[in-house]
Protein backbone atom coordinates (compact mmCIF):
# COMPACT_ATOMS: atom_id res chain seq x y z
CA UNK A 1 0.00 0.00 0.00
CA UNK A 2 1.33 3.39 -1.03
CA UNK A 3 0.11 6.70 0.10
CA UNK A 4 -1.45 8.63 -2.65
CA UNK A 5 0.90 11.19 -4.84
CA UNK A 6 0.51 14.44 -3.46
CA UNK A 7 -0.47 14.26 -0.09
CA UNK A 8 0.01 16.72 2.68
CA UNK A 9 0.71 15.72 6.09
CA UNK A 10 1.26 18.70 9.03
CA UNK A 11 2.87 17.49 12.11
CA UNK A 12 -0.10 18.28 14.07
CA UNK A 13 -1.98 15.11 11.96
CA UNK A 14 -3.95 17.74 9.21
CA UNK A 15 -4.07 15.70 6.26
CA UNK A 16 -4.76 17.22 2.64
CA UNK A 17 -5.21 16.12 -0.47
CA UNK A 18 -4.79 18.46 -3.02
CA UNK A 19 -6.53 16.72 -6.00
CA UNK A 20 -10.21 16.52 -4.02
CA UNK A 21 -9.54 19.74 -1.47
CA UNK A 22 -10.74 16.90 0.95
CA UNK A 23 -9.06 17.07 4.16
CA UNK A 24 -9.21 15.23 7.40
CA UNK A 25 -7.48 15.29 10.64
CA UNK A 26 -5.28 12.34 12.52
CA UNK A 27 -4.89 11.70 16.08
CA UNK A 28 -1.16 11.09 16.92
CA UNK A 29 -1.75 7.07 16.21
CA UNK A 30 -3.07 8.01 12.65
CA UNK A 31 0.09 10.15 12.47
CA UNK A 32 2.53 7.50 13.44
CA UNK A 33 0.72 4.88 11.03
CA UNK A 34 0.53 7.04 8.24
CA UNK A 35 4.11 7.64 8.82
CA UNK A 36 4.89 4.61 8.25
CA UNK A 37 3.14 3.61 5.15
CA UNK A 38 5.02 7.36 3.71
CA UNK A 39 8.44 5.44 4.63
CA UNK A 40 7.26 2.29 2.43
CA UNK A 41 6.74 0.17 5.65
CA UNK A 42 5.01 -2.74 4.91
CA UNK A 43 1.71 -4.08 7.03
CA UNK A 44 4.20 -6.90 9.50
CA UNK A 45 6.17 -3.88 10.24
CA UNK A 46 3.95 -1.44 11.24
CA UNK A 47 1.86 -4.22 13.72
CA UNK A 48 5.40 -4.80 14.90
CA UNK A 49 6.61 -1.45 15.67
CA UNK A 50 3.45 -0.51 17.05
CA UNK A 51 2.65 -3.76 19.43
CA UNK A 52 6.42 -3.33 20.55
CA UNK A 53 5.94 0.37 21.59
CA UNK A 54 2.40 0.04 22.93
CA UNK A 55 0.06 -2.23 25.37
CA UNK A 56 -2.06 -3.60 22.35
CA UNK A 57 -2.19 -6.99 21.81
CA UNK A 58 -1.70 -8.77 17.70
CA UNK A 59 -4.97 -9.51 17.28
CA UNK A 60 -6.27 -6.21 18.38
CA UNK A 61 -4.31 -3.83 16.51
CA UNK A 62 -4.72 -5.61 13.22
CA UNK A 63 -8.54 -5.35 13.71
CA UNK A 64 -8.15 -1.62 14.63
CA UNK A 65 -5.65 -1.27 11.63
CA UNK A 66 -7.83 -2.68 8.58
CA UNK A 67 -10.72 -0.36 10.00
CA UNK A 68 -7.84 2.43 9.85
CA UNK A 69 -6.83 1.22 6.11
CA UNK A 70 -10.10 0.57 4.76
CA UNK A 71 -11.05 4.37 5.76
CA UNK A 72 -7.92 5.89 4.07
CA UNK A 73 -8.72 3.68 0.81
CA UNK A 74 -12.44 4.99 1.19
CA UNK A 75 -11.29 7.98 0.82
CA UNK A 76 -8.56 7.48 -1.88
CA UNK A 77 -5.45 8.18 0.83
CA UNK A 78 -4.17 5.29 -0.05
CA UNK A 79 -3.57 2.80 -3.29
CA UNK A 80 -2.74 -0.56 -2.92
CA UNK A 81 -4.60 -3.42 -1.76
CA UNK A 82 -3.55 -2.73 1.66
CA UNK A 83 -2.11 -6.21 2.86
CA UNK A 84 1.25 -6.09 1.56
CA UNK B 1 6.03 51.74 -15.46
CA UNK B 2 3.35 54.01 -15.43
CA UNK B 3 -0.39 52.29 -14.74
CA UNK B 4 -2.57 52.45 -17.83
CA UNK B 5 -5.67 54.64 -17.25
CA UNK B 6 -8.48 52.65 -18.58
CA UNK B 7 -12.61 52.81 -17.38
CA UNK B 8 -14.72 49.66 -17.19
CA UNK B 9 -18.18 48.72 -16.40
CA UNK B 10 -19.51 45.65 -15.10
CA UNK B 11 -23.07 44.51 -13.81
CA UNK B 12 -23.34 41.98 -11.60
CA UNK B 13 -23.26 44.17 -8.46
CA UNK B 14 -25.84 42.09 -6.59
CA UNK B 15 -23.27 40.74 -4.47
CA UNK B 16 -25.87 38.66 -2.08
CA UNK B 17 -26.87 35.62 -1.01
CA UNK B 18 -26.60 33.99 -4.82
CA UNK B 19 -23.93 36.57 -5.42
CA UNK B 20 -23.22 37.94 -9.40
CA UNK B 21 -19.70 37.76 -10.39
CA UNK B 22 -19.37 41.76 -10.50
CA UNK B 23 -18.04 42.99 -7.09
CA UNK B 24 -14.98 39.64 -7.36
CA UNK B 25 -14.16 40.82 -10.96
CA UNK B 26 -13.85 43.99 -9.94
CA UNK B 27 -11.87 43.16 -6.85
CA UNK B 28 -9.73 41.24 -9.21
CA UNK B 29 -9.15 44.69 -11.75
CA UNK B 30 -8.62 46.46 -9.08
CA UNK B 31 -5.52 44.71 -8.04
CA UNK B 32 -3.63 45.05 -10.80
CA UNK B 33 -0.57 46.48 -11.18
CA UNK B 34 -0.89 47.46 -14.66
CA UNK B 35 -4.10 49.33 -14.75
CA UNK B 36 -5.32 52.35 -12.99
CA UNK B 37 -8.78 51.78 -13.44
CA UNK B 38 -12.26 53.36 -13.05
CA UNK B 39 -15.10 51.24 -12.25
CA UNK B 40 -18.67 52.32 -13.40
CA UNK B 41 -21.04 50.11 -11.81
CA UNK B 42 -24.32 49.00 -13.83
CA UNK B 43 -26.97 48.34 -11.48
CA UNK B 44 -30.58 46.47 -12.45
CA UNK B 45 -31.93 46.66 -8.77
CA UNK B 46 -31.69 49.77 -6.34
CA UNK B 47 -30.71 47.60 -3.67
CA UNK B 48 -27.42 45.83 -5.26
CA UNK B 49 -24.97 45.78 -2.90
CA UNK B 50 -22.11 46.72 -4.97
CA UNK B 51 -23.81 49.56 -6.00
CA UNK B 52 -22.82 51.33 -2.25
CA UNK B 53 -19.67 49.97 -2.46
CA UNK B 54 -17.63 52.91 -3.18
CA UNK B 55 -14.45 51.81 -2.54
CA UNK B 56 -14.74 48.95 -5.32
CA UNK B 57 -17.38 51.08 -7.42
CA UNK B 58 -16.52 54.50 -8.34
CA UNK B 59 -20.18 55.90 -10.03
CA UNK B 60 -23.10 53.36 -10.61
CA UNK B 61 -25.84 53.64 -13.09
CA UNK B 62 -29.29 52.10 -13.23
CA UNK B 63 -29.79 49.67 -16.56
CA UNK B 64 -33.15 48.64 -17.81
CA UNK B 65 -33.22 44.72 -17.84
CA UNK B 66 -32.28 43.07 -20.85
CA UNK B 67 -35.84 41.31 -21.04
CA UNK B 68 -37.06 44.96 -21.76
CA UNK B 69 -35.12 44.92 -24.82
CA UNK B 70 -32.04 45.24 -25.89
CA UNK B 71 -32.78 48.59 -27.79
CA UNK B 72 -33.49 50.00 -24.38
CA UNK B 73 -30.37 48.93 -22.64
CA UNK B 74 -27.89 49.99 -25.75
CA UNK B 75 -29.56 53.76 -25.89
CA UNK B 76 -28.97 53.86 -21.63
CA UNK B 77 -25.21 52.14 -22.42
CA UNK B 78 -24.97 55.45 -24.73
CA UNK B 79 -26.12 57.64 -22.66
CA UNK B 80 -23.46 56.11 -19.83
CA UNK B 81 -20.46 56.46 -22.11
CA UNK B 82 -20.86 59.85 -23.11
CA UNK B 83 -20.41 60.84 -19.54
CA UNK B 84 -17.60 57.64 -18.49
CA UNK B 85 -16.03 56.89 -22.03
CA UNK B 86 -16.18 53.37 -20.98
CA UNK B 87 -13.37 51.28 -22.34
CA UNK B 88 -14.56 48.08 -21.63
CA UNK B 89 -17.84 46.48 -20.65
CA UNK B 90 -17.55 43.26 -19.08
CA UNK B 91 -21.42 41.68 -18.70
CA UNK B 92 -21.16 39.35 -15.63
CA UNK B 93 -25.03 37.52 -15.88
CA UNK B 94 -26.19 35.08 -18.24
CA UNK B 95 -29.31 36.77 -18.87
CA UNK B 96 -27.78 39.88 -20.22
CA UNK B 97 -24.97 38.12 -22.52
CA UNK B 98 -26.68 37.63 -25.85
CA UNK B 99 -27.92 41.15 -26.04
CA UNK B 100 -24.45 41.93 -25.27
CA UNK B 101 -22.58 39.50 -27.90
CA UNK B 102 -25.22 41.01 -30.50
CA UNK B 103 -24.26 44.60 -29.50
CA UNK B 104 -20.05 44.08 -29.81
CA UNK B 105 -19.69 45.76 -32.94
CA UNK B 106 -22.26 48.88 -32.29
CA UNK B 107 -20.68 49.15 -28.74
CA UNK B 108 -16.94 49.07 -30.31
CA UNK B 109 -18.08 51.91 -32.96
CA UNK B 110 -18.89 53.83 -29.51
CA UNK B 111 -15.13 53.12 -28.24
CA UNK B 112 -15.98 49.98 -25.83
CA UNK B 113 -14.61 46.94 -26.23
CA UNK B 114 -16.04 43.31 -24.67
CA UNK B 115 -14.29 40.00 -24.73
CA UNK B 116 -17.26 37.79 -24.69
CA UNK B 117 -18.10 34.26 -26.65
CA UNK B 118 -19.20 34.35 -30.37
CA UNK B 119 -22.76 33.77 -30.99
CA UNK B 120 -22.20 30.44 -31.68
CA UNK B 121 -19.73 29.23 -29.07
CA UNK B 122 -22.36 30.78 -26.14
CA UNK B 123 -25.20 29.31 -28.09
CA UNK B 124 -23.40 25.67 -28.68
CA UNK B 125 -22.76 25.26 -24.83
CA UNK B 126 -26.51 26.04 -24.04
CA UNK B 127 -27.55 23.44 -21.08
CA UNK B 128 -30.60 22.29 -24.05
CA UNK B 129 -27.61 21.66 -26.41
CA UNK B 130 -25.26 19.80 -24.05
CA UNK B 131 -25.57 16.11 -25.60
CA UNK B 132 -24.77 17.51 -29.20
CA UNK B 133 -22.00 19.68 -28.06
CA UNK B 134 -20.33 16.63 -26.21
CA UNK B 135 -20.37 14.67 -29.04
CA UNK B 136 -18.79 17.36 -31.06
CA UNK B 137 -16.00 17.78 -28.39
CA UNK B 138 -15.82 14.26 -27.59
CA UNK B 139 -16.64 15.56 -23.49
CA UNK B 140 -18.67 12.98 -21.71
CA UNK B 141 -21.95 14.86 -20.62
CA UNK B 142 -25.36 13.76 -18.92
CA UNK B 143 -28.49 12.50 -20.75
CA UNK B 144 -29.94 16.17 -21.28
CA UNK B 145 -33.53 17.32 -23.17
CA UNK B 146 -35.15 20.63 -23.15
CA UNK B 147 -38.64 20.22 -22.24
CA UNK B 148 -41.71 22.92 -22.77
CA UNK B 149 -44.14 21.71 -21.39
CA UNK B 150 -44.77 19.04 -17.52
CA UNK B 151 -46.99 17.00 -19.69
CA UNK B 152 -43.25 16.26 -21.60
CA UNK B 153 -41.89 15.14 -18.20
CA UNK B 154 -43.94 11.85 -18.80
CA UNK B 155 -42.78 11.23 -22.41
CA UNK B 156 -38.89 10.94 -21.26
CA UNK B 157 -39.81 7.91 -19.24
CA UNK B 158 -37.73 5.49 -21.46
CA UNK B 159 -35.06 7.85 -21.78
CA UNK B 160 -34.07 9.13 -18.06
CA UNK B 161 -34.61 7.41 -14.80
CA UNK B 162 -35.63 9.14 -11.40
CA UNK B 163 -33.56 10.81 -9.54
CA UNK B 164 -32.77 13.10 -12.35
CA UNK B 165 -32.08 16.89 -12.45
CA UNK B 166 -34.76 19.80 -13.51
CA UNK B 167 -33.09 22.86 -14.73
CA UNK B 168 -33.49 26.20 -15.51
CA UNK B 169 -32.27 27.91 -18.96
CA UNK B 170 -30.20 29.97 -16.98
CA UNK B 171 -30.36 29.41 -13.58
CA UNK B 172 -31.78 27.03 -10.60
CA UNK B 173 -31.29 22.98 -10.51
CA UNK B 174 -33.59 20.64 -8.56
CA UNK B 175 -33.38 17.14 -8.08
CA UNK B 176 -36.26 15.48 -9.04
CA UNK B 177 -36.75 11.92 -6.82
CA UNK B 178 -40.22 11.88 -8.64
CA UNK B 179 -43.12 12.68 -11.41
CA UNK B 180 -44.60 15.26 -8.68
CA UNK B 181 -41.45 16.54 -7.82
CA UNK B 182 -40.28 17.28 -11.18
CA UNK B 183 -43.31 19.00 -11.76
CA UNK B 184 -43.49 21.22 -9.11
CA UNK B 185 -39.70 22.25 -10.14
CA UNK B 186 -40.80 22.22 -13.44
CA UNK B 187 -43.71 25.17 -12.63
CA UNK B 188 -41.24 26.65 -10.06
CA UNK B 189 -38.11 27.26 -12.42
CA UNK B 190 -40.33 28.15 -15.26
CA UNK B 191 -42.34 30.64 -13.40
CA UNK B 192 -39.12 32.35 -12.66
CA UNK B 193 -36.53 31.99 -15.61
CA UNK B 194 -38.91 30.93 -18.97
CA UNK B 195 -38.81 28.16 -20.90
CA UNK B 196 -37.09 25.40 -22.42
CA UNK B 197 -36.85 23.44 -19.18
CA UNK B 198 -34.06 21.29 -18.84
CA UNK B 199 -33.88 17.37 -17.90
CA UNK B 200 -30.57 16.22 -17.72
CA UNK B 201 -29.82 12.72 -16.20
CA UNK B 202 -28.55 12.74 -12.35
CA UNK B 203 -24.77 12.06 -12.27
CA UNK B 204 -23.52 10.90 -8.43
CA UNK B 205 -20.53 12.02 -7.84
CA UNK B 206 -18.96 14.72 -6.17
CA UNK B 207 -19.38 18.53 -8.01
CA UNK B 208 -15.89 20.37 -9.27
CA UNK B 209 -15.43 23.61 -10.91
CA UNK B 210 -12.99 25.41 -13.11
CA UNK B 211 -12.68 28.95 -13.41
CA UNK B 212 -10.67 29.48 -16.90
CA UNK B 213 -9.89 31.98 -19.71
CA UNK B 214 -9.74 31.51 -23.43
CA UNK B 215 -8.11 34.20 -25.94
CA UNK B 216 -10.75 33.27 -28.75
CA UNK B 217 -7.27 31.38 -30.60
CA UNK B 218 -7.83 27.99 -29.19
CA UNK B 219 -5.33 28.99 -26.08
CA UNK B 220 -6.03 29.24 -22.40
CA UNK B 221 -5.06 31.88 -20.54
CA UNK B 222 -5.58 30.34 -16.72
CA UNK B 223 -7.28 27.98 -15.53
CA UNK B 224 -7.91 27.05 -11.71
CA UNK B 225 -9.91 23.63 -10.62
CA UNK B 226 -11.66 24.09 -7.28
CA UNK B 227 -14.13 22.33 -5.29
CA UNK B 228 -16.53 23.70 -3.49
CA UNK B 229 -16.19 23.11 0.46
CA UNK B 230 -19.32 24.79 1.85
CA UNK B 231 -22.81 25.22 -0.02
CA UNK B 232 -25.77 27.33 0.35
CA UNK B 233 -29.19 26.07 -0.13
CA UNK B 234 -28.88 28.08 -3.17
CA UNK B 235 -26.30 25.61 -4.16
CA UNK B 236 -24.11 28.09 -4.02
CA UNK B 237 -20.11 28.03 -2.44
CA UNK B 238 -19.91 29.72 0.47
CA UNK B 239 -16.23 28.52 0.45
CA UNK B 240 -14.24 26.17 -1.71
CA UNK B 241 -10.55 25.30 -2.35
CA UNK B 242 -8.22 25.36 -5.25
CA UNK B 243 -7.46 21.40 -6.69
CA UNK B 244 -4.01 19.93 -8.11
CA UNK B 245 -5.83 17.38 -10.55
CA UNK B 246 -4.15 17.78 -14.14
CA UNK B 247 -7.06 15.42 -15.58
CA UNK B 248 -9.28 18.68 -14.57
CA UNK B 249 -7.33 20.99 -16.40
CA UNK B 250 -6.63 19.01 -19.37
CA UNK B 251 -10.27 19.08 -20.20
CA UNK B 252 -10.31 22.79 -19.66
CA UNK B 253 -7.81 23.22 -22.36
CA UNK B 254 -8.93 20.84 -24.43
CA UNK B 255 -12.52 22.72 -24.78
CA UNK B 256 -11.16 25.98 -24.98
CA UNK B 257 -8.55 24.52 -28.21
CA UNK B 258 -11.45 22.78 -29.61
CA UNK B 259 -14.12 25.43 -29.19
CA UNK B 260 -11.65 28.33 -29.56
CA UNK B 261 -13.57 29.92 -26.39
CA UNK B 262 -12.79 33.53 -25.70
CA UNK B 263 -13.46 35.37 -22.68
CA UNK B 264 -14.32 33.83 -19.36
CA UNK B 265 -16.07 30.56 -18.57
CA UNK B 266 -16.89 28.40 -15.82
CA UNK B 267 -16.99 24.53 -16.46
CA UNK B 268 -19.56 23.01 -13.98
CA UNK B 269 -17.93 18.88 -14.02
CA UNK B 270 -19.31 16.16 -11.77
CA UNK B 271 -16.48 13.68 -10.35
CA UNK B 272 -18.02 10.35 -10.48
CA UNK B 273 -16.47 7.34 -7.61
CA UNK B 274 -14.63 5.98 -10.93
CA UNK B 275 -13.12 9.39 -11.34
CA UNK B 276 -14.76 10.15 -14.25
CA UNK B 277 -15.44 13.62 -14.96
CA UNK B 278 -18.94 14.29 -16.89
CA UNK B 279 -19.87 17.98 -17.61
CA UNK B 280 -22.62 19.15 -16.35
CA UNK B 281 -22.90 23.17 -17.87
CA UNK B 282 -20.56 26.12 -19.34
CA UNK B 283 -21.23 29.24 -17.93
CA UNK B 284 -19.96 31.66 -20.40
CA UNK B 285 -18.56 33.69 -18.11
CA UNK B 286 -16.15 34.69 -14.92
CA UNK B 287 -17.95 32.83 -11.98
CA UNK B 288 -18.74 34.46 -8.49
CA UNK B 289 -15.44 32.55 -6.83
CA UNK B 290 -13.47 34.06 -9.47
CA UNK B 291 -11.46 36.06 -7.02
CA UNK B 292 -10.07 32.72 -5.83
CA UNK B 293 -8.35 32.15 -8.82
CA UNK B 294 -6.90 35.90 -7.88
CA UNK B 295 -5.68 34.61 -4.75
CA UNK B 296 -4.34 31.82 -5.51
CA UNK B 297 -1.99 33.67 -8.14
CA UNK B 298 -4.01 33.70 -11.56
CA UNK B 299 -5.50 37.27 -11.98
CA UNK B 300 -8.33 36.69 -14.69
CA UNK B 301 -10.61 39.52 -14.69
CA UNK B 302 -7.37 41.43 -15.00
CA UNK B 303 -6.18 39.39 -17.94
CA UNK B 304 -9.92 39.11 -19.35
CA UNK B 305 -9.69 43.17 -19.41
CA UNK B 306 -6.07 42.74 -21.19
CA UNK B 307 -7.46 40.53 -23.80
CA UNK B 308 -10.55 43.15 -24.75
CA UNK B 309 -8.08 46.18 -24.86
CA UNK B 310 -5.66 44.00 -26.96
CA UNK B 311 -2.93 43.97 -24.61
CA UNK B 312 -0.77 40.86 -24.39
CA UNK B 313 -1.24 38.74 -21.80
CA UNK B 314 0.78 36.10 -21.32
CA UNK B 315 -0.25 32.75 -20.04
CA UNK B 316 -0.48 31.70 -16.70
CA UNK B 317 1.39 28.86 -15.91
CA UNK B 318 0.84 27.97 -12.30
CA UNK B 319 -1.19 28.49 -9.38
CA UNK B 320 -1.33 27.77 -5.55
CA UNK B 321 -2.95 24.41 -4.52
CA UNK B 322 -5.10 24.33 -1.14
CA UNK B 323 -6.06 27.90 -1.41
CA UNK B 324 -9.66 28.50 0.30
CA UNK B 325 -12.13 31.30 -0.06
CA UNK B 326 -14.49 31.36 2.68
CA UNK B 327 -18.27 33.82 1.67
CA UNK B 328 -19.27 36.05 4.60
CA UNK B 329 -21.75 38.22 4.50
CA UNK B 330 -21.77 41.91 6.41
CA UNK B 331 -24.01 45.09 6.72
CA UNK B 332 -23.05 48.30 5.23
CA UNK B 333 -24.73 51.34 6.47
CA UNK B 334 -25.90 53.83 3.71
CA UNK B 335 -27.51 56.95 4.13
CA UNK B 336 -30.88 57.08 2.80
CA UNK B 337 -29.87 60.14 0.14
CA UNK B 338 -27.60 57.37 -1.75
CA UNK B 339 -30.53 55.25 -2.15
CA UNK B 340 -32.83 57.99 -3.29
CA UNK B 341 -30.14 59.06 -5.96
CA UNK B 342 -30.03 55.67 -7.27
CA UNK B 343 -33.97 55.36 -6.86
CA UNK B 344 -34.74 58.36 -9.09
CA UNK B 345 -32.09 59.80 -10.71
CA UNK B 346 -31.09 56.18 -11.73
CA UNK B 347 -27.13 57.47 -10.98
CA UNK B 348 -25.03 57.07 -7.83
Amino acid sequence: MQLKKNIAISDTGFLFDPSTGDSFTLNPMGIEILGMIKEGKSQAEITSHITSMYDVVESAFERYFYDFISMLKHHQIIEGNGEN
Amino acid sequence: MEKIKVTIAASGLNNIDSPGPGIPVIRGIRDSKDFDVRIVGLAYENLEPGAYMHELVDKTYKVPYPSEGSDALMERLKVINEQEHIDVLIPNFDSELYTFIKAENTLRDIGIQTFLPTMKQFEERHKSNLPEFGKKYQVKVPFSKPISSVSDIEKLKDDIEYPFVVKGKFYDAYIAQNKEQASMYFNRISAKWGLPIIIQEFIKGTEVNVVALGDGNGRTIGAVPMRKQYITDKGKAWGGITLDDSRMLDLTHHIISQTRWRGGMELELIRTDKNEFYLIEINPRLPAWVYLAVGAGQNLPEALVKLALGLPANPFTNYETGKLFIRYSYDMICNLDEFMKLSTKGEL
